[in-house]
């Protein structure tokens, strides 16, 4: 059986992927991606600490969290569309006419 | 699973909410646009007799649903503020919505879907609930934000929200997991019987901890994690501006509270550190920040960083005295804050909104009225007595003193009078000078309606608390099943 720490292992790199893809990426749309790898990691850790820790718990609200990431990957994307028609770009470094 | 009627009779409010919003997606189809005002009424009936019907549960605690889902006093509390912040929202926006040209039906289904999630995050008793009802509230507020669409700034303050909160939500589920890897439960008080016992996996609680605080700190905006909150805040619509700056972040701040208090208590030392730099940091930027600003709604989104800093320093003790505080802090906020974005939003210089600090230059000569309410919210926000504003601040501080974090009362007080400054300038530039810009004041019967309540209960809250404080003395109880 593969250890626990394995899966705590990947978990834990996607995660810094998609963490760090978020700060370093301009395109908006490999943004969202990375968000959705974050998600993802989170997934992979619910189910394996459910597993090992032999209660169902987890498993059910990783379809929670499938089904509220997809929805925020719906809103998302209308949003990234409505700021593409107005600024023809999805470039991150184009969107700053709010500042500090 | 037993099935059992009590549940769905303890949830009764949040479902009456979810099926009047579904009501008015319908309803918007078929009636003819000229009438769309009556959605709004029809909004402030449903809020108010789900209202009622929450009334009619507040009295001992219940887990509903196997300790998913928690009435209680202390969450039936939280509800109430929540409908009052959704109905003064929905005075106000008749009016806007209209000359914003962003009258829409789904306005309203959003407002009462948002404050379903509001209500099932301060029900929460699990991190499950917790988590859908954050997501619930969230996704609303990410569409509204963006729904002026012809404008540049709406939609980019409505990405800049979604990107981060969205990165705020998968920082939170991930502190879950490890919460959940330790412990083998999601429930908030299943974990607090682990978090006082942790043995060899207290690394793996810490980390949970730290984590879940950062997601809490995005939603009600506190330094360092504050980052796009005067970019939305700004972006927004001023209507949705001022339910997101009160209603969610007084969600976020009960179920805060409920997480730290209940699960986290047993580790209270290593959390009490965090908060306290949370409150200081959020104190810091709020107030030095916001005497900058040249944009109203900027400076009153610094106002809100600040306002997170002292509201979070009554998290640091769990105790009666601290509950009160933070409850009696969160009503007064709410009007306050509600009714000074009432007045924004309600000022027009040819053909825009007026909400630069130089179109308030001088209202007293114009607008006598206007200004004069703007004053009372100015106070209440500074903290100057006899306004609301002063007594939450004076509970605040003393249930930080009774907590033995005296010193951190002195920051708190000399970050208040900096505080002072920025928000007497405004009344200064209102009251002392000729007007300059061609601003107009233009409110409606609803919208008049709705600055009464606000600026009548801050004035009321300092005048005259009692009634207030006793019903918040009789909501002091957090249900632990």
């Amino acid at each position: 059986m593969v250890p626990l720490s394995w899966y705590v292992g990947l978990s834990s790199a996607l995660f810094l992927i998609g963490l760090i893809g978020v700060l370093v990426r301009r395109n908006t749309l490999v943004v969202l991606l990375c968000i959705e790898i974050m998600l993802n990691a989170v997934n992979v850790n619910f189910v394996a600490f459910s597993k090992y820790q032999h209660v169902i718990d987890a498993q059910i609200l990783v379809f929670f969290v499938i089904t509220v990431a997809a929805a925020e990957v719906a809103i998302g994307l209308g949003i990234i569309i409505s700021l593409f028609r107005l600024k023809g770009s999805v470039n991150i470094d184009d969107f700053n006419i709010l500042k500090l | 699973m037993s099935f059992s009627l009590v549940n769905i009779l303890g949830t009764m409010p949040e479902i009456y909410l979810t099926f009047f919003g579904c009501v008015i997606l319908i309803l918007d189809t078929m009636i003819p646009n000229e009438k769309r005002s009556w959605l709004a009424y029809f909004t402030i009936a449903s809020l108010i007799f789900a209202m009622i019907a929450s009334y009619g549960l507040n009295g001992k605690g219940l887990p509903l649903y196997q300790g998913l889902y928690i009435i209680d006093p202390f969450s039936n509390f939280f509800k109430m503020i929540i409908y009052i912040a959704a109905i003064i929202t929905v005075l106000f926006s008749l009016p806007y919505l209209d000359r914003e040209d962003i009258h829409i039906g789904e306005y309203y289904a959003f407002i009462l879907f948002s404050t379903v999630g509001m209500m099932v995050m301060v029900s929460a008793g699990d991190l499950i609930t917790l988590f859908l009802g954050i997501e619930l509230m969230s996704l609303c507020f990410y569409v509204m934000v963006g729904l002026k669409k012809g404008s540049h700034r709406s939609v980019e303050a409505s990405f800049k929200y979604f990107l981060l909160g969205a990165f705020s939500a998968a920082i939170f589920l991930f502190g879950i997991s490890f919460l959940y890897g330790a412990t083998g439960t999601e429930t908030i008080s299943g974990i607090a019987a682990f978090v006082a016992n942790p043995g060899s996996l207290k690394p793996m609680i810490l980390l949970g901890i730290v984590l879940t605080l950062v997601g809490f700190a995005f939603k009600i905006s506190a330094a360092p994690f504050h980052m796009w909150t005067p970019d939305v805040y700004e972006g927004a619509p001023t209507v949705v501006t001022g339910f997101m700056s009160t209603a969610s972040k007084i969600a976020a701040f009960g179920v805060f509270l409920r997480v730290f208090w209940v699960s986290f208590s047993a580790d209270k030392v290593d959390w009490n550190l965090l908060i306290v730099i949370l409150s200081i940091l959020s104190m810091l930027v709020g107030n030095l920040v916001a005497l900058r600003q040249t944009n109203i709604k900027r400076m009153l989104a610094y106002s809100s960083i600040g306002h997170a800093g002292y509201a979070s320093m009554a998290l640091l003790q769990p105790n009666r005295e601290s509950l009160f505080a933070l409850m009696f802090y969160v009503f007064v906020y709410m009007f306050m804050t509600l009714g000074a974005f009432g007045i924004v939003l309600m000022l027009r210089k040819s053909g825009e909104e007026g909400e630069d600090i130089s179109d308030l230059v001088g209202l007293h000569k114009r607008h006598p009225i206007a200004a004069f309410t703007m004053l009372v919210f100015m106070f209440s926000l500074a903290g100057i007595p006899p306004f609301g504003g002063f007594l939450a601040k004076f509970y605040v501080f003393f249930a930080v003193i009774h907590a033995g974090y005296a010193w951190l009362a002195v920051v708190g007080i000399v970050f208040a009078a900096i505080g002072a400054f920025y928000y007497l300038r405004i009344v200064m530039l209102m009251y002392m000078k000729d007007p300059e810009s061609s601003v107009v004041f233009n409110a409606s019967s609803m919208g008049r309606i709705g600055l009464l309540l606000t600026a009548g209960m801050t004035v009321f809250l300092g005048v005259y608390p009692t009634p207030f404080v006793e019903y918040i003395k009789s909501s002091l109880a957090i249900f632990i099943p």
